[in-house]
């Protein structure tokens, strides 16, 4: 396959990705504004996902303040911040439409109708007023998407750095987003009523479509370290980091070349860590700096995959 | 003051007879509510833009993609008629390819007296770096868009030959597809030559002029990216042929052959169709600004180790000012009277066809010799006194660059616009492949001018298309 090609199948993968992920966590963030305030202690909650995202400075360059409907303005609409989930249905629909002869027709007219649809409605049916409902299309139109790719897309090589690019993606945003939980939490949890963990704790859950999974597979109460480590270790859950870092190295053996070893080795390495890791192996080093190690794993293993197959110039 | 004779229409006759080809489909459209028709369009529309068949429009805000206009009405031709348009297609790309081997080669037809040497000397379209080279079975325009019209009684002209990057096959094969889904019952009442083969065939068709000796040829379609107006169709076809859609960044050469770059390393590449111009293939050759290209294809090229089709230095054949020559061209190379006649022209370089056209501007079509897409014309009935009178001064200035054409009474076709059903002029691009063999698919692409009265068709000038239907006999 060309590396060109490859690239942007990658790319595509992640800002398809990238805009679910947003979306999730917008819609975590959004429902816990949503809560009575005893039970939040996340005052500044929208400030911290800002600064989690990378966001911070963009954001204070456009406003002075956090009020809602500017960050989700700003999080979901704005095409000037080419992180906003409205750019990455654009970025994702312009990386489809560079190889619309190399992947199906079926996945461009999804990505381009997606965009297409997103670009229209935005100033009228989506704004921040009813921000769950664009939220909602987003999963939706993600959903269709993911069944597209594995209906219609031949599975050669394209496929795989698809799967990668996601998956790297995927294991970022969910580090992400348990990283402003967890800074929200830090200061302030200490002798809380249990049932104060229960609201912001669930709320994540079911931001990762995870809820009823947690509910059903384990006999944990919502509480922050049963939470974290279901959704760090967990293999059968479907956006969990484990689950994402696994995918990304099978994807990345299935097209391993002459001078990819060490790139597979380092995602071997994190795989292997998660999979016969648990929460009280980090103990000494803590949830927090593990994420936070992990952005800089992901970001490494982008870096080194551009450089081995992509043709990118390190 | 004397009325011209209405321009022949493709559906009904002079005195307003339905002609017989047209007969079910007349029948048809008449039990369809205009509602209903509009409704169609509508949804052609949405299925367009969600499928993103989209041309750019130069000069337009960067990144903005349109929609070319698609009629819902068809243009249709007989059996006969097509079979007899098909024949004088395939005679005169065979004197084409004929005449731009022997410009490469001896020259002939210098010889013979029948061109002057500068007009091919000096015309820019000649590649001197061609000269004295073979290219495999003495092929040159592998794909040939001839622009064909029917004016006065019916009778087809050859308007324009189009022999480097012809484009528009995309909206053929997307059009008929359109037609099949919006009105399927169309196509159980009429007996409507299929299409779809063209990949197929533009495929077999570059396989079999690949380098001698290679055994399953990599065949890639080369684009100069997504920001150009036809990328869509690179795209398309590279996905039809199922052959990789590159960019000029994607090649290389390496000890004189040409690789691509995969994510397993180098892969040879066998074939190019390219979609670049000439001056943008190889910056090492032609222009050095070129980052489109490939430094050092034109070497490979000449060592016989890669097929670029269309060949580079077509653009001597389908010149305007060498164009009034190819009728010559047919009775010299083939020995045979050419079946399709082309429009008298007069060229502008002789004192006596100047001195002519200057006085009727008025009545003119007045064409610059390198232009194309409708750019640089003068429709002299169309024009104002000032836009005329801007004209004559260019002309003046480089008589050599133009040439002029009686105003085509092009014929009409009924077409769907705001007001309902109504005439609309059209004209026809058939798509010839020359391999081993000759193939054309039936048909074409139908671009009509969808302004009233407008004669200009070119989609980068308010044109649409139409679904072009040949009835099998």
């Amino acid at each position: 396959m060309l590396s060109r090609t490859a690239d942007h199948v990658y790319w595509l993968g992640r800002y398809a990705e990238r805009a679910e992920n947003l979306a999730r966590t917008l819609d975590v963030q959004y429902r816990l504004s949503l809560l009575p305030r005893a039970v939040r202690t996340d005052g500044a909650g929208w400030g911290l996902m800002l600064r989690t995202l990378g966001l911070e400075s963009a954001y204070r360059e456009r406003y002075s303040d956090l009020e809602l409907h500017k960050v989700v303005d700003f999080l979901a609409f704005d095409l000037g911040n080419p992180s906003s989930i409205l750019s990455c249905l654009r970025a994702a629909r312009e990386n489809a439409r560079a190889v619309r002869g190399s992947i199906s027709s079926e996945m461009w007219e999804t990505f381009n109708s997606t965009w297409l649809e997103a670009r229209s409605q935005a100033p009228t049916r989506f704004t921040a007023l009813n921000i769950a409902e664009f939220i909602d299309w987003v999963r939706f139109r993600a959903h269709l998407a993911r069944g597209v790719v594995l209906g219609s897309m031949l599975r050669d090589e394209g496929y795989h750095f698809m799967q990668i690019g996601t998956f790297l993606e995927r294991a970022d945003g969910v580090a992400r987003l348990l990283l402003v939980r967890l800074a929200c939490e830090a200061g302030g949890a200490d002798g809380r009523p249990a049932e104060h963990d229960y609201y912001p704790w669930s709320v994540l859950l079911r931001g990762l479509s995870a809820f009823e999974i947690f509910r059903r597979v384990t006999r944990g109460a919502v509480t922050p370290d049963h939470v974290v480590e279901f959704i760090v270790f967990r293999t059968d859950v479907p956006r969990s980091i484990y689950r994402s870092a696994d995918l990304v190295y099978e994807n990345l053996r299935a097209v391993a070349n002459a001078q990819s070893g060490e790139t597979e080795r380092r995602a071997g390495r994190l795989h292997a860590e998660l999979r016969f890791g648990a929460l009280d192996n980090l103990a000494t080093q803590g949830i927090e700096p593990f994420l936070a190690g992990l952005l800089v794993r992901t970001a490494d293993l982008n870096d080194r995959i551009g450089r081995d197959f992509l043709g990118r110039v390190a | 003051m004397d009325h011209p004779a209405p321009p022949y229409d493709e559906m009904y006759t002079a005195d307003g007879q339905v002609r017989p080809h047209y007969a079910v489909y007349s029948d048809w459209l008449l039990r369809q509510p205009d509602d209903a028709l509009r409704q169609k369009r509508v949804e052609a529309d949405s299925l367009f833009h969600r499928v993103g068949i989209t041309f750019a429009v130069y000069g337009e805000q960067e990144g903005s993609e349109r929609l070319i206009p698609f009629d819902i009405v068809p243009r249709v031709l007989s059996a006969a008629e097509w079979s007899k348009l098909a024949d004088g297609l395939r005679q005169r790309v065979r004197a084409l390819n004929a005449f731009i081997g022997d410009i490469y080669h001896g020259q002939e037809i210098l010889k013979a007296g029948l061109l002057l040497p500068e007009q091919v000397f000096c015309n820019p379209q000649y590649r001197p770096e061609m000269h004295g080279m073979d290219v495999p079975g003495g092929i040159y325009a592998h794909i040939a868009g001839i622009d064909v019209v029917r004016a006065g009684p019916g009778e087809f002209f050859v308007l324009e030959d189009n022999l480097r990057v012809p484009s528009g096959v995309s909206y053929m094969l997307e059009d008929r597809k359109m037609m099949m889904r919006l009105f399927p019952e169309l196509f159980s009442l009429n007996r409507v030559a299929p299409v779809e083969h063209y990949p197929d065939q533009l495929f077999q068709n570059l396989v079999s002029v690949a380098p001698l000796g290679v055994a399953e040829p990599v065949v890639v379609v080369l684009t100069p990216g997504a920001s150009n107006s036809a990328y869509f169709e690179h795209a398309f076809l590279a996905q039809q042929m199922g052959v990789e859609l590159v960019e000029g960044q994607d090649l290389f050469v390496r000890d004189g052959f040409v690789y691509m770059r995969t994510t397993q390393g180098p892969r040879r590449v066998d074939v190019v169709y390219r979609r670049i111009d000439d001056d943008f293939l190889d910056p090492l050759v032609f222009r050095p600004d070129s980052v489109l290209g490939v430094p050092g294809l034109m070497a490979a090229y000449r060592a016989g180790r890669v097929t670029v089709a269309n060949a580079i230095g077509t653009g001597i054949a389908d010149d305007k000012s060498i164009y009034p020559c190819v009728p010559d061209m047919i009775r010299f190379y083939l020995g045979e009277e050419p079946l399709l006649a082309n429009v008298p022209t007069r060229i502008l370089r002789r004192p006596d066809d100047l001195a002519y056209t200057l006085a009727h501007l008025d009545e003119l079509v007045v064409k610059e010799v390198h232009g194309s897409g409708g750019y640089g014309m003068l429709v002299g009935p169309a024009a104002s006194e000032a836009e005329r009178e801007d004209f004559r001064l260019k002309i003046l200035a480089a008589p050599e660059n133009y040439i002029a054409q009686p105003t085509l009474a092009l014929s009409t076709c009924p077409t769907f616009v705001e007001q309902g059903i109504a005439p609309r002029h059209i004209d026809l691009r058939p798509f010839v492949l020359s391999g081993r063999d000759i193939t054309i698919v039936p048909g074409g692409l139908t671009r009509v001018a969808l302004r009233a009265g407008s004669l200009v068709v070119n989609s980068s000038q308010g044109g649409g298309t139409k679904d072009t239907w040949v009835l099998e006999g």
